[in-house]
């Protein structure tokens, strides 16, 4: 699953435009820690009601991928990383504040 | 029941093992605290790469502040080879790069991906050394109540890795203790500081607390050069010279004369006091000259004179000294006193004698550098200074300007004569309108030395010392010793000079 949206981000600018519009998400989680439990939660509930069909969310569970937690220089955990649309953008923590995630995802 | 000793982790580091006992310690974490550029990471990776060169201990640094390649690069003109380290496996440097814009407002977290990276650098080279710097960079957006937690955990989480740890952290504004973390959950904080007093600046170390160890804890002074870092303990120098009984020419042939026939004693210590213009200089450089002759190695530190001007005011006298520098047997260091610390100056000297090995050390003049700090230091650091010499069977002769008076109104240069082993004054004598040098030994350990006054006379032949013309009973005139004996005697409180100049009619 990972491999897929690694992938993704080097795709080439043709194929993110095919996707306009589409949201790429990825969650990254450590287990079954309770903070990641929420944040897979929140955010499943944000995706399902602002971006219902138009969005692909993977939740990585970074103890079976540690080596993308020095590609993604990843620190603090869980963090959503919005791939597309560009900018890219971070969120770390459990995603608890609704609010402050749209925004940060351009949905308000 | 058995001494405990706590395991420690050495740090290779000059002087840092000693004030610690032996190192940091071992599978624990020591915080490192300092402002910017007091030279913290230097520290840091100084310990992990003498893990590596002297103990085969396998590294991992995890960068906050710097990237790998400018790392790599601003260690370069440090000689630790991190490039060859890196290539053999030896260290794995990571940067972890933290954007306090994705921390903002998201709800809770911890810092899981920190130590899921740390496990895997550490697997990576099997490390037993770990460097986090810095911990401020890490933790300076971080919520407070995160911070405490994460790191208490950080700590506990290194400790059951069985890493030893250092974590840096600036100290500006109190910041661990601002976050709410207090020092004391480390088992051991050092402190580095860069202070400038009096326009000098110099770096110290202080160890600051450590558990279960006990631990010197002044200030330390430390610097840091081409060969890395060096601490300086102002514990006194290990003590335990063997004196030996073979003599040194003091390169002047009556002045041995004086010191029973032989001259000085090798690592003795040596000053020559005396107010300006009395010959301090060119005796010293008479023992210079004379040492080099012998083929044995000299150190000539001037502190007043430029090496270029002593070289020529010395071929005045007769002692050619530039084919002895030249040849690299004369050595000068020259340095203004006021250009760096006296702590460091001493560094300096010292560096040079473990280079080159001399025989002889000569400082000129000692009383310059009196004027950078306290009488206190410089006497305990002169004493230090003069143990480490003997240790090494150096023999060192000091220079010390005094202004005209009595020595004992100068409480600095008393503090080094009941110090030394010899100790000649010059002087200047006024007799019949005409001024004339003299040179007395005020004392010499273990040996029988003359108590003359001698005319003490510089030519373009060198240095010779005449005996004071006799009076006609045949006692020395225009010695201080008579005036002393004149003074006990007489009832009057006239002063010497006073009483002097009827002596000197009658010799006429």
């Amino acid at each position: 699953m990972s491999k897929k949206i690694t992938d993704n981000i080097k795709v080439n600018t043709q194929i993110l435009n095919d996707k306009v519009g589409k949201y790429i998400l990825c969650l990254f989680v450590s287990g079954k820690s309770l903070n990641s439990a929420h944040a897979i939660i929140n955010i499943k509930a944000i995706c399902e009601n602002y971006l219902k069909n138009r969005y692909e969310l993977e939740i990585i569970n970074i103890y079976q991928h540690t080596d993308l937690a020095i590609t993604e220089q990843i620190v603090a955990l869980p963090v959503l990383i919005k791939k597309f649309p560009i900018p890219e953008e971070r969120m770390v923590g459990d995603l608890s504040n609704t609010e402050e995630v749209l925004k940060r995802l351009g949905l308000v | 029941m058995k001494n405990f000793t706590l395991p420690k982790s050495p740090t290779g580091i000059q002087g840092l093992d000693e004030i610690t006992n032996g190192g940091i310690p071992k599978n624990r974490s020591t915080l490192l605290l300092g402002n910017t550029g007091s030279g913290k990471t230097i520290l840091a990776m100084e310990f992990l790469v003498n893990g590596i060169v002297l103990f085969d201990e396998p590294a991992v640094f995890m960068a906050f502040e710097e990237k790998k390649e400018d790392l790599v690069m601003n260690l370069k003109s440090l000689a630790y080879n991190l490039d060859t380290h890196i290539a053999n496996n030896k260290i794995y440097i990571e940067q972890v790069l933290i954007n306090p814009d994705e921390l903002r407002d998201t709800g809770m977290y911890d810092l899981e991906g920190l130590f899921v990276r740390l496990e895997q650098a550490i697997y990576k080279v099997m490390a037993k050394r770990v460097v986090l710097d810095s911990l401020d960079k890490l933790f300076y957006d971080l919520d407070n109540k995160i911070l405490r937690s994460e790191f208490l955990r950080l700590l506990t989480w290194l400790k059951k890795k069985k890493v030893t740890a250092i974590i840096t952290s600036e100290i500006g504004d109190h910041f661990l203790t601002h976050m709410g973390i207090e020092e004391y959950v480390a088992d051991c904080v050092i402190v580095l500081d860069n202070r400038v007093t009096n326009q000098i600046a110099t770096r110290r170390l202080r160890i600051v607390k450590y558990r279960g160890s006990f631990h010197g804890n002044n200030e330390y002074p430390f610097t840091i050069d081409e060969k890395g870092l060096s601490v300086y303990p102002i514990i006194s120098e290990v003590f335990q010279q063997e004196p030996t009984s073979k003599r040194i020419s003091s390169g002047i042939k009556d002045l041995d004369e004086m010191l029973g026939k032989k001259g000085f004693y090798e690592g003795s210590s040596i000053l020559i006091s005396g107010t300006a213009g009395t010959g301090k200089t060119s005796t010293a450089a008479s023992f210079a000259y004379s040492v080099c002759k012998a083929k044995k190695c000299c150190l000539y530190c001037a502190f007043e004179e430029a090496p270029k001007q002593i070289i020529r005011n010395m071929r005045s006298i007769g002692f050619h000294l530039d084919p002895l520098v030249k040849s690299g047997i004369l050595t000068f260091y020259y340095s203004r006193p006021s250009l760096q610390n006296l702590e460091l100056h001493f560094l300096a000297i010292k560096k040079i004698i473990n280079e080159i090995k001399p025989t002889v050390v000569i400082l000129d003049p000692i009383t310059n550098l009196m004027t950078e700090g306290p009488n206190s230091d410089i006497r305990s650091m002169l004493t230090r200074f003069v143990d480490f010499l003997k240790t090494q069977h150096i023999t060192i002769m000091f220079t010390a300007a005094i202004t005209v008076g009595s020595i004992e109104r100068n409480p600095s240069d008393e503090g080094i004569s009941s110090m030394v082993d010899t100790w000649m004054m010059v002087q200047d004598i006024e007799i019949d309108a005409e001024r004339r040098r003299s040179l007395c030994v005020m004392k010499s350990r273990g040996m029988a030395h003359s108590t003359d006054v001698r005319k003490f006379k510089i030519s373009n032949k060198g240095i010779t010392l005449l005996p004071i013309v006799a009076n006609n009973k045949g006692h020395l005139a225009d010695s201080k010793r008579k005036a002393k004996e004149h003074d006990n005697l007489s009832t009057s409180k006239e002063s010497f000079w006073v009483n002097e100049s009827p002596v000197n009619e009658n010799t006429k």
